[in-house]
This record gives structure tokens, C-alpha cells and sequence, in this order.
């Protein structure tokens, strides 16, 4: 049974109108944060004056993306207990931000991630790696974001092989959505920079959140409230019994008679787990987010208030995930999408229908649909943020200028610098629409694990730690992760890897390098530091006592 | 403190003044009491975390131990990972408002506005 297509007439038209008043809002909020964008610090950092939930709503706006929403609720869907596995992984990663990261980068650094990192080090060539670690990140998540983006829009409006709507078939509608995404997303940062896209995001959150909640209720409503019972539908429902409800479906698949590969599927798993836990922390877009507020106390409580929506938002998709299972079943959601991306909408409009008839049924798909849309372009926007502040800041500023570039220099050097990222990630998007690029999620949280954290943890701790050795840690820790990924089953050698299976040039067997790059990215960092006699201690006191005491940090800006 | 609100930005502060308070015994005690937290708390959380992760991929059977319904070990564990998340969050919060930020409120005003406020 096709669920997108019985609402063809009113569902599409009602999830049409309901985007783009969402797309108005939002832009409507750029409009007016430009107003407010003047100064370096407008635009990088939103004039360091959000409160706590402000920026609560929007880390969880910026780290909620279409694979937190749509993506772990449709692999409990297909998968049931492992989808639950990936968002564990996401939560519990903040702990690392709060307890190690957040207080202490906001009072030692500016805008950058290389502000800190460069803190104690030679500039130029720390804020050079840095910036080309940032970009990395952000370039491969945003393409991931980017091309999925594109499917889903086909794939929401209900657009099949052979059907056409206002005149496009499938693939244009997936390279408008690309277009569209890529140019909503640039708008948002040229011109509201910090400062208005931190309010877009506080509002995307609040549908994404808000729309998830209605759908949770109405959900559970079903059952009695009975979770146990969902519970017993979905594990019927999925044909896998009580194996739905325990790990091993998706992650650490036994494979009966090859110890080998079962043994290396573990190791994967644990792998996945180590860089979801360890990569939040050394993501470039959320470190950023730290700066927009006034000082570490309130970077601490708005970190609380983002977990604790983070955390509500896993707690929803978990029974969003199991509902589809068994509200809208295995075939339905797989004769939609084989990767289970559309099991929340499909949820939305079976039940709505359940509720209140195909009229709600329709309203119900269309709220989901904003709500996916909204999580994708509220991460994207941050991407662009964070690759176009790092693009400005450090690569125009401080390594080209050497420090010398006015405020307005910078600030119209970063507003064209995010009509550019905009404008590749459009272009690389389409190209690779076709692709299985899904893979390149996991490799941003790799780099970021492996390269970011553990230079950023050494720059704060390490009194011995210094150019080199910070250089060491990022290239290293960069290339070894990308290395890895290219010669591993996600890139070639298998049915659904990014070449496909005629080009196999897979030698590492697991597609999460984590287990391996997260390590020898440390050892990069620590090895390039002993091999040269660079020590500053002087910078590191000062460091320490600024990043703990916040003296001498930057202060907000009043307007 | 009971200090009177001083209006506008604190007096600028040069890199040299920072590390120079880097050897008062304040400034010791205050790193102390935020490691004191921040240590045991990460090892605590890591550890647990990992626990889990391991039991997901190597202790099927134990996590799939119905514990009442159709409630098993894994889920509960997992929701668990949830609890202790938001536990360890509001923890941090509380120590760090009781037992560190006077203390680092107190540093910052005396290397802004000298000893004597």
C-alpha cells in the first residue's frame, strides 16, 4: 500500500503550503536579524546575548538533523532496539561537551574553534589546520544533509518513479530540494549571521520538537498509554519477535558460521559507539554555539537545557520508531523507502487518519514533514555558520591578513564566504544525489573525534602540549579517519557502498574507523608534541586562568 | 559577595596579569574543586556508557532478559543511559553553582579590579 499517495490532492498541497509559511517565517526572521548584524561579533556570535534556553533550543535545533528525526526513528522502524543504540550514543556525548569543553572554550576563545586551539600555539599554521579540519566537518555533513534532503523532499511530496507534480518528475524534484535547501540555508547566514539564525533555530526547534510531541501522544493514545503493549505490537508486527526489542538487527550482526565477520561487526559497533560519544564534542557547529552567550555559567545551563530537549526529542522518536513498526508495518514503510527514512511521516498520516479521518491524516503528514524540514535546515545553516566564521576568522583574517582585516572586512569576507559553501554544497550535492552517502555522518563525527577532541582536550590540559604537537593531532587525526573510510566496505567492495560492489579496493573491514582513528589520533598529538621543544608555559597559565576564571574572556554586546 | 554592581565592562586585563594569578593558592584551590567533579564524573559516565556498548555487542542473551511485559534488560539499560545523562547534567549544575562559580566569581573580580576591589 502506497500511504503518501492516498493523500495526494490535500496532503500535498497541505504539507506545500505549510513549508513555505514555515520557509516565511524564517526568512522573515533573517530579514530582521540583519538589521542587527554589524560587528565580527554579530555575525560569528550572535552578539554573545542569547540567554540559556535560547541557546538550549537552538543546540538541539543545530544537532537534531534529519538522520536524529527522521533516520534513527525510521532504523527502530526497520531495526527496532539498535536505532535506540545510535541516539544513546548522541545524548550521552553531551556529558563530554558539559563537563570538559563548553565552560572553558567559551571564556578562551572568540568565534572559532582555532581560537582556542591556536591559543598557546604558533598562529598561522594552528588556525590553518584548524580551518581545514572545520571545513572538512562541516563539507562532509552538509552534503550528507544535502542529498538527503533532496530524496526527502521527493520522497514527502509523494513524487514516485514515472509520477510528476506541478510538472517534475522524481529526479528534479530531488535537485530543486537540493537547490532549494542549499539557497534557504545561505540566505539564512548572509544575512541574519549569528544572530538571526540563532533565532530561526529557537523557532525550528519548536516545530520540530512540538511536532514530534503531538505525534507522540497521539501514538501512545493508541495503546492506552501502555508502552508495554506498543512494545508487544511492534515486536509482532516486525516478524522478528522478541529479537526486535534486543540489540543485534542493524549493529554487531552475528553472521551465523563466519566468526570473522561477526567478530568484526562487533568491533564496529563499538567503533560507531565510541565516535557518536566522542565526536559531538569536536564538531565545529556546536562548539560555536558556546560563544552566543554572555559567559560560561549560562554556556553550562543552556548545554542543560539542550540536553534535556535532546534527550525528550530520542525519548519521542523511540516510540515514533516502534509505532511505525507497528502501526504502518515492515512492508508499508520499505515499499516507501528501503532505508526507513519516511516511517515518521507515514506514522503521521496513518495515525492522524486513525484519529480524526484523512482530513487529519493529511494535517498530521504535513505538521511531520515541517518538522523534518525544519531539523535539516536548521543544521545545515549551522554548518554554513561555523565553515563560513572558520573560512573568514581564520583563514582570510588571521593566516592571509595576519590579524590586520577591519571588522567589515571580515564580516563581508564571511557573508561571501557562505554564498560560496552555499553554492559547492549545491553543486557536490547534486552531483553526488545518486549516491549512498550516508556514510559521510559518520565520518564527520570520526574526524571530529579523532582530530578536533583530542587536540582541543590537550590545548586545555596538556602544559607540555604545542604547535607541533597540535598540528600533529589535527592532520593526523584527519587523515588517518578519511583513510580508513576510503579503503572500508561504506566506500567499495560491497552492494551498497558509495562505488558499489564492482570497485573493491576495501581492505579495512569495518565502515566506523573510529575504534582505530580515534586512538591514533592521540598518539599523533602526543608524538608530535615530544618531537619538538616548544613549550610556552607562560600561555598556558594564561590560558588556564582565563578558561576557568573567565577573566579577560569576551564580554557580550549590548545593542 | 556583597560588592556594589559595577557598571559597564570590567577594566581590561593584560595576558601577563592572567598568568601571574596562575600561582595563587585561589586559583589552585579552584582548579581543584572544579576536577574534583569534572574527573570522577567523566571516568563514571565513560565507563557506563561503554559497559553498555560492550553488553549490546557481547552479552545478547543478558540484555534480552524480559524484565516485566515485554520490558528487557537492554531497553531498561538503555533508558538508564538516559537517567544517569540527565543526573549527571543536573549534578554538575548544582556542584558547580554551590562550590565553584563563587569561588571563580571572587578570582575574576580581584584580577579585574585589583585586591582591594
Amino acid at each position: 500500500m502506497d500511504f503518501l499517495a492516498q493523500a495526494e490532492g490535500t496532503g500535498r498541497t497541505l504539507t506545500m503550503v505549510l513549508f513555505l509559511l514555515t520557509v516565511a517565517v524564517t526568512i522573515g526572521i533573517s530579514i530582521w536579524g540583519h538589521r542587527y548584524t554589524r560587528t565580527a561579533t554579530d555575525f560569528h556570535s550572535g552578539g554573545r546575548s542569547f540567554s540559556a534556553w535560547q541557546n538550549g533550543f537552538a543546540i538541539a535545533s543545530d544537532y537534531m538533523s534529519a538522520a536524529s528525526f527522521l533516520g534513527i526513528a525510521g532504523t527502530i522502524a526497520l531495526f527496532g532496539y539498535d536505532g535506540f543504540l545510535y541516539s544513546i550514543g548522541f545524548l550521552v556525548a553531551w556529558l563530554v561537551a558539559l563537563l570538559l569543553v563548553a565552560e572553558m572554550l567559551r571564556n578562551t576563545g572568540r568565534f572559532t574553534m582555532a581560537d582556542v586551539l591556536s591559543f598557546r600555539m604558533r598562529q598561522r599554521p594552528v588556525r590553518t589546520a584548524a580551518a581545514v579540519s572545520t571545513l572538512s566537518v562541516s563539507i562532509f555533513y552538509l552534503l550528507a544533509q544535502m542529498v538527503g534532503a533532496g530524496a526527502l523532499i521527493a520522497l514527502l511530496l509523494g513524487i514516485k518513479e514515472g509520477q510528476t507534480f506541478l510538472g517534475m518528475d522524481a529526479d528534479t524534484a530531488k535537485i530543486v530540494g537540493i537547490v532549494f535547501v542549499g539557497l534557504i540555508m545561505t540566505l539564512y547566514v548572509a544575512l541574519g549571521g549569528m544572530k538571526g539564525n540563532t533565532w530561526v533555530q529557537i523557532f525550528q526547534a519548536c516545530v520540530l520538537v512540538g511536532g514530534a510531541a503531538i505525534l507522540t501522544i497521539m501514538v501512545l493514545g493508541q495503546y492506552g498509554f501502555n508502552v508495554s503493549s506498543l512494545l508487544d505490537d511492534a515486536a509482532a508486527a516486525s516478524g522478528q519477535g522478541a529479537a526486535f526489542l534486543e540489540p543485534g538487527l542493524r549493529y554487531g550482526v552475528e553472521v551465523p558460521g563466519d566468526a570473522v565477520q561477526t567478530m568484526w561487526n562487533k568491533l564496529d559497533l563499538l567503533s560507531l559507539g565510541l565516535a557518536l560519544v566522542l565526536g559531538t564534542a569536536g564538531l565545529p557547529h556546536v562548539l560555536i554555539r558556546f560563544y552566543t552567550v554572555p559567559d560560561a555559567r549560562i554556556a553550562r545551563k543552556s548545554i542543560n537545557w539542550g540536553i534535556g530537549l535532546i534527550g525528550a526529542f530520542y525519548l519521542m522518536t523511540l516510540v515514533l520508531g516502534f509505532g511505525a513498526a507497528a502501526i504502518v508495518g515492515y512492508e508499508a514503510i520499505t515499499a516507501q523507502d528501503a532505508a526507513g527514512n519516511t516511517a515518521g511521516p507515514q506514522l503521521a498520516e496513518v495515525v492522524g487518519g486513525d484519529v480524526g479521518g484523512s482530513t487529519l491524516g493529511a494535517v498530521m503528514l504535513a505538521i511531520i514533514a515541517s518538522a523534518a524540514f525544519a531539523a535539516i535546515l536548521s543544521t545545515v545553516s549551522g554548518l554554513v555558520i561555523a565553515s563560513s566564521s572558520s573560512l573568514a576568522h581564520d583563514l582570510y583574517n588571521s593566516v592571509i591578513k595576519r590579524g590586520k582585516a577591519t571588522e567589515r572586512q571580515e564580516v563581508g569576507v564571511a557573508k561571501l564566504a557562505s554564498i560560496g559553501i552555499g553554492a559547492v554544497a549545491i553543486v557536490l550535492a547534486i552531483f553526488a544525489q545518486n549516491l549512498n552517502v550516508a556514510f559521510l555522518v559518520g565520518l564527520a563525527f570520526a574526524v571530529a573525534a579523532s582530530a578536533n577532541l583530542p587536540t582541543l582536550l590537550l590545548s586545555l590540559f596538556w602544559k607540555r602540549f604545542n604547535t607541533s604537537g597540535a598540528l600533529w593531532g589535527i592532520y593526523g587525526g584527519l587523515i588517518i579517519s578519511i583513510t580508513l573510510v576510503v579503503f572500508s566496505p561504506v566506500f567499495s567492495g560491497a552492494e551498497n557502498s558509495l562505488l558499489g560492489a564492482g570497485v573493491d579496493i576495501a581492505w579495512f573491514p569495518m565502515s566506523n574507523p573510529g575504534l582505530v582513528s580515534i586512538p591514533l589520533g592521540l598518539v599523533c598529538a602526543v608524538v608530535g608534541t615530544l618531537t619538538s621543544d616548544e613549550s610556552r608555559t607562560d600561555r598556558f597559565q594564561t590560558l588556564q586562568v582565563r578558561a576557568l576564571t573567565g577573566a579577560g574572556s569576551e564580554r557580550a554586546v549590548s545593542h | 559577595m556583597a560588592t556594589p554592581t559595577r557598571d559597564g565592562p570590567p577594566p581590561e586585563v593584560t595576558d601577563e596579569q592572567l598568568a601571574a594569578s596562575y600561582d595563587d593558592p585561589r586559583f589552585t584551590e579552584l582548579k581543584r574543586r572544579l576536577f574534583r567533579f569534572i574527573v570522577p564524573a567523566t571516568l563514571a559516565f565513560f565507563a557506563w556508557y561503554l559497559l553498555y556498548v560492550l553488553l549490546s555487542a557481547y552479552a545478547r542473551d543478558f540484555m534480552g532478559t524480559v524484565v516485566f511485559g515485554n520490558v528487557n534488560v537492554a531497553l531498561l539499560l538503555g533508558l538508564g543511559q538516559f537517567v544517569s545523562t540527565f543526573g549527571i547534567a543536573w549534578g554538575y549544575s548544582r556542584y558547580a553553582s554551590r562550590n565553584f562559580d563563587p569561588q571563580a566569581t571572587e578570582l575574576h573580580d580581584a584580577i579585574h579590579y585589583g585586591e582591594d576591589r
